[in-house]
């Protein structure tokens, strides 16, 4: 999702909480060492520790160390495959001397203050945040450990602390050759007062980050033994599998109830205006159900298509928009460039398509609500949740479990709620299914965009004006309003002028909402996926109207851009750039930066007689900072390339007379192992702070292939997904 | 209607209608849950298990269908040579993202590896096509099962 630039001055949230203000340390119940983020939690501990009998801890804590020395990582983000509880815990490790295996991992609970990611302000996985936004604090909850550790084993020796060092979860005072572990120091620690300041490690000085970890949860994960919400289950807990309408807007009108509850096993039919859902003893049952209730629907835009989709955004883009950049004089520069260009590009609404569909448990009892759920935003679902049930937040406990599959879907929080409506109906706990057809029917789909691009250049075809319209609908007036400021949709038109400093550069935003019941957000890389393709479609359009080479075109742009640059050369030499393909055969190229990370690709197709489009080679350069687990960020990196060509090649949500026409597996195809291409992924060594991985392969890769498809057959695609218009004429 | 079921060793009796696919009964009715629900039409290999030794979509296979036949799940595949292979190279390589498609790739994979010992690329893409991987783990799969196909039966397989 989209990440707050250091341009914005909206945010909801002040983040720029004080390091000081940040940690803070104290004792831990039943004695040892807690390093809390924030004042009020660390009081809260200490009155959890005035109580004997309380064994957990109060939440708000980054490490906790007992008397036994176990150190525990409280993690904020989610795990969604990214591999936080593997890489996380590698941060806290280096400050605090202890092998990262040796540290046990503990999902934070839902807490928008104590648990806020600091780049966004809110408790939230996204954007590909969570290593850029935590390496800071959780390396200095690390050395604050730590230092008062050593702080406390030098008072019980009497010794001067500049004595003594801390290894392995010990800590040694060389001339005396004494040691005490952790556990032995943890509650003596705790009393100290917390130092000013802590030393971080020189990054050349690091043991544990850098290093490629195994993940924590491989073995979980390969023996069918990991837990998702799915497979949640409590002795009387009933399946209820839901159907909302599928007409946009529709209403349910009519179903045959009866039928429904003949079917063995079925226990209850539930109603609302717009969904129904069977409630049974297994999922067999109540999906055998939903199918004999056989619900009818009326109303909706039923005269709503794709097209009408497409025409709307086309007279927004014709019409007002919002300037979001505007320096020097575009339209001047345009008038006295040598040559202009202009384009059009589109790019088609996506489904998600996580492998687990959505799921949520929710048991309502006098004592409250339990929700059992998959969720990148803890805390929004459990204040969406307390909204719907009518409960207090307080009240609203939300268990997390590993999610099969994200990509910005679980940033939302309407199967949460649905779940609960459903539950608020019934005295028994209930777990609500959606069926593959009804995840893809009703998901939060990325956003429709029409582009318009224009550029001026030089006698030397170089670009002197350069200009972007995007027309799309806004994620952001829906999801963050207070990001949302006068008309402008910051993450529509993030990366809008790719990684480019143009001269006179004009870039514009028109908004275009869908109808209601149509919903868009966040997808995987979010605006610089879209962006990134008509921008570097367009690039290589401009390199190719004067005969130029598409890297030394983007070279000569990047002059000033040395990371930019450096990842783009890198991806060139990698890939052999410039030496001859066979007939049929082409390489394209793309650059981006997102989130602070600079990615260059480029990809190799061949193209059939047929138009039949392959994708055979990727090769990717990465300048991501200092890699905190290289094969994590590697995989993170095959990963979003597959996830990105699967889009670019085949993807597209359509929607005929106000449904949704792709509605399974078979109609929305993905990449498969048989169509997945060799990728080879490059870091460029750094030691600048790691920004993120999770959705840069993903953002730069159908640019990267439909400039390939140019290069082989010399048909401009400027529509996605790349069959759509490789074959037309 | 009942049905005797034989899974993972174990014969199990299922009160169930006959056309209930045997994925819910796996899951809801018998709580092995492992065995993963991706699609329901045999499109995602999610729900992959193995029936007599060949990788079977348990989505689309009916209670009532399945007879005396044998039935494996991801619980049990390391009770097999081919099965622990599998799941060390898995482990070795570090194959898994969100991990939710993994039961049914490992059961595929197992099940190639039964028929073919040393697969080519070929193989691999003929036996895996079935199994989609949202998180895009393809390039470590077919790894793996190279891996896998080099590696000692008796190997132990972690965890
Ligand atoms: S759930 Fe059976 S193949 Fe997808
Ligand atoms: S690992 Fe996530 S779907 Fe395969």
């Amino acid at each position: 999702m989209y990440m707050k630039g250091t341009s914005s001055k909206s945010s909801p949230v002040d983040t720029r909480l004080s390091r000081r203000s940040f940690l803070f340390a104290g004792a831990a119940a039943g004695g040892g060492l807690l390093i809390s983020i924030n004042a009020s939690m660390f009081r809260a501990d200490r009155a959890a520790a005035a109580d004997a009998q309380v064994t957990t801890f109060a939440p708000g804590a980054f490490i906790r160390i007992d008397k036994a020395g176990n150190v525990t990582a409280i993690i904020p983000q989610v795990e969604i495959g990214q591999g936080v509880y593997t890489s996380m815990p590698m941060l806290l490790a280096e400050e605090l001397e202890v092998e990262p295996n040796q540290i046990r991992v503990e999902q934070a609970p839902p807490d928008d203050k104590l648990y806020a990611n600091p780049k966004l302000g809110f408790q939230a996985t996204g954007g590909s945040t969570s290593i850029a936004a935590f390496y800071e604090p959780f390396r200095h909850a690390g050395a604050v450990a730590r230092t008062m550790l050593v702080a406390a084993a030098a008072e019980t020796w009497g010794v001067d602390a500049s004595g003594c060092r801390a290894e392995n979860g010990t800590v040694i005072h060389d001339a005396s050759s004494q040691r005490l572990t952790y556990g032995d120091l943890s509650a003596k620690a705790a009393t100290l007062q917390m130092p000013d300041k802590v030393a971080l490690k020189d990054p050349k000085d690091f043991k544990v980050i850098g290093r490629s970890l195994k993940r924590r949860d491989s073995v979980d994960k390969t023996t069918g033994r990991a837990q998702y919400s799915i497979d949640f289950m409590l002795p009387d807990l009933k399946v209820a599998v839901p159907q909302a309408s599928p007409i946009i807007g529709g209403k349910l009108v009519g179903m045959d109830e009866k039928a429904a509850l003949a079917v063995s096993g079925v226990r209850r039919v539930v109603r609302f205006d717009d969904t129904v859902a069977v409630i049974a003893d297994h999922t067999g049952a109540a999906r055998k159900g939903l199918a004999a209730l056989n619900p009818q629907w009326e109303g909706g835009a039923l005269t709503y298509s794709t097209a009408n989709l497409v025409s709307d955004l086309d007279k927004a883009a014709a019409g007002e928009a919002v300037v979001a950049t505007n320096e020097g004089d575009v339209k001047n520069a345009a008038s006295v460039a040598a040559t202009t260009l202009e384009a059009r590009y589109e790019s088609p609404l996506l489904a998600h398509g996580t492998m687990e569909p959505m799921v949520c448990s929710v048991r309502i009892t006098a004592d409250g609500c339990d929700v059992w759920v998959g969720t990148q935003v803890i805390a929004r679902v459990q204040s969406a949740v307390a909204e719907a049930t009518g409960l207090p937040v307080e009240k609203v406990r939300v268990h997390n479990f590993l999610m099969g599959g994200a990509f910005g879907r679980r940033l939302e929080t309407d199967y949460a709620v649905q779940a609960a409506m459903i539950a608020k109906q019934v005295d028994f706990p209930v777990k609500v299914i959606w069926t593959r057809e009804e995840d893809f029917q009703h998901d939060v789909f990325r956003p429709y965009y029409v582009d318009k691009l224009s550029a001026g250049l030089d006698e030397n075809g170089m670009p002197t004006a350069f200009s972007h319209r995007v027309a799309g609908s806004s994620v952001m007036a829906r999801w963050t309003p207070a990001w949302f400021v006068n008309g402008l949709d910051p993450d529509a038109v993030d990366g809008a002028a790719g990684p480019y400093k143009f001269d006179n550069p004009l870039i514009e935003y028109s908004r275009s909402e869908p109808p209601a019941g149509l919903t868009t957000g966040w997808w995987r890389g979010v605006g610089v996926t879209h962006n990134s393709f008509p921008v570097e479609s367009f690039i290589d359009e401009m390199a190719v109207s004067t005969g130029k080479d598409p890297v030394e075109f983007r070279r000569v742009l990047l002059a000033q851009s040395p990371r930019a640059k450096a990842v783009l050369d890198l991806a060139a030499e990698k890939a052999g750039w410039g030496t001859p393909m066979p007939a049929g055969k082409g390489r394209g190229v793309s650059v981006i930066v997102l989130f602070g990370t600079h990615v260059a690709q480029v990809a190799e197709v061949s193209v059939d007689p047929q138009g039949d489009v392959r994708l055979e080679r990727v090769i990717c350069a990465v300048d991501c900072g200092l890699v905190v687990n290289p094969d994590g960020a590697k995989a993170q990196i095959e990963g979003g390339i597959i996830f990105g060509a699967s889009a670019a090649l085949y993807n597209a949500i359509e929607i005929e007379s106000g449904r949704i026409v792709q509605t399974n597996f078979d109609t929305y195809r993905v990449m498969r192992i048989d169509e997945a291409p060799k990728i080879e992924v490059f870091f460029v060594e750094s030691d600048q702070p790691p920004t993120g991985t999770g959705e840069l392969g993903t953002a730069a890769i159908a640019a990267a292939i439909a400039n390939a498809v140019f290069a082989a057959t010399s048909k401009r695609l400027r529509r996605l997904p790349v069959g759509l218009d490789v074959t037309a004429k | 209607m009942e049905y005797d079921l034989n899974i993972n060793g174990e014969q199990r009796r299922v009160d169930v209608d006959g056309d209930t696919p045997l994925l819910w009964v796996i899951r809801d009715v018998l709580g092995m849950y492992g065995t993963k629900y991706g699609c329901g039409i045999a499109q995602c290999g999610a729900c992959t298990v193995h029936i007599d030794g060949e990788a079977a979509r348990s989505c689309q296979t009916l209670v009532e269908s399945v007879g005396s036949s044998a039935i494996m799940t991801i619980e049990a595949i390391h009770t097999t040579t081919n099965g622990r292979k599998i799941q060390k190279a898995w482990q070795d390589l570090d194959v898994v993202q969100c991990g939710y498609c993994q039961s049914g790739q490992i059961m595929s994979a197992a099940a190639l590896l039964s028929e073919t010992p040393i697969p080519t690329d070929a193989d691999i893409d003929n036996a895996m096509s079935g199994n989609i991987c949202r998180c895009g783990t393809y390039v470590r799969i077919r790894e793996a099962i190279r891996h896998a196909a080099t590696l000692d039966g008796n190997a132990k397989q972690g965890g």
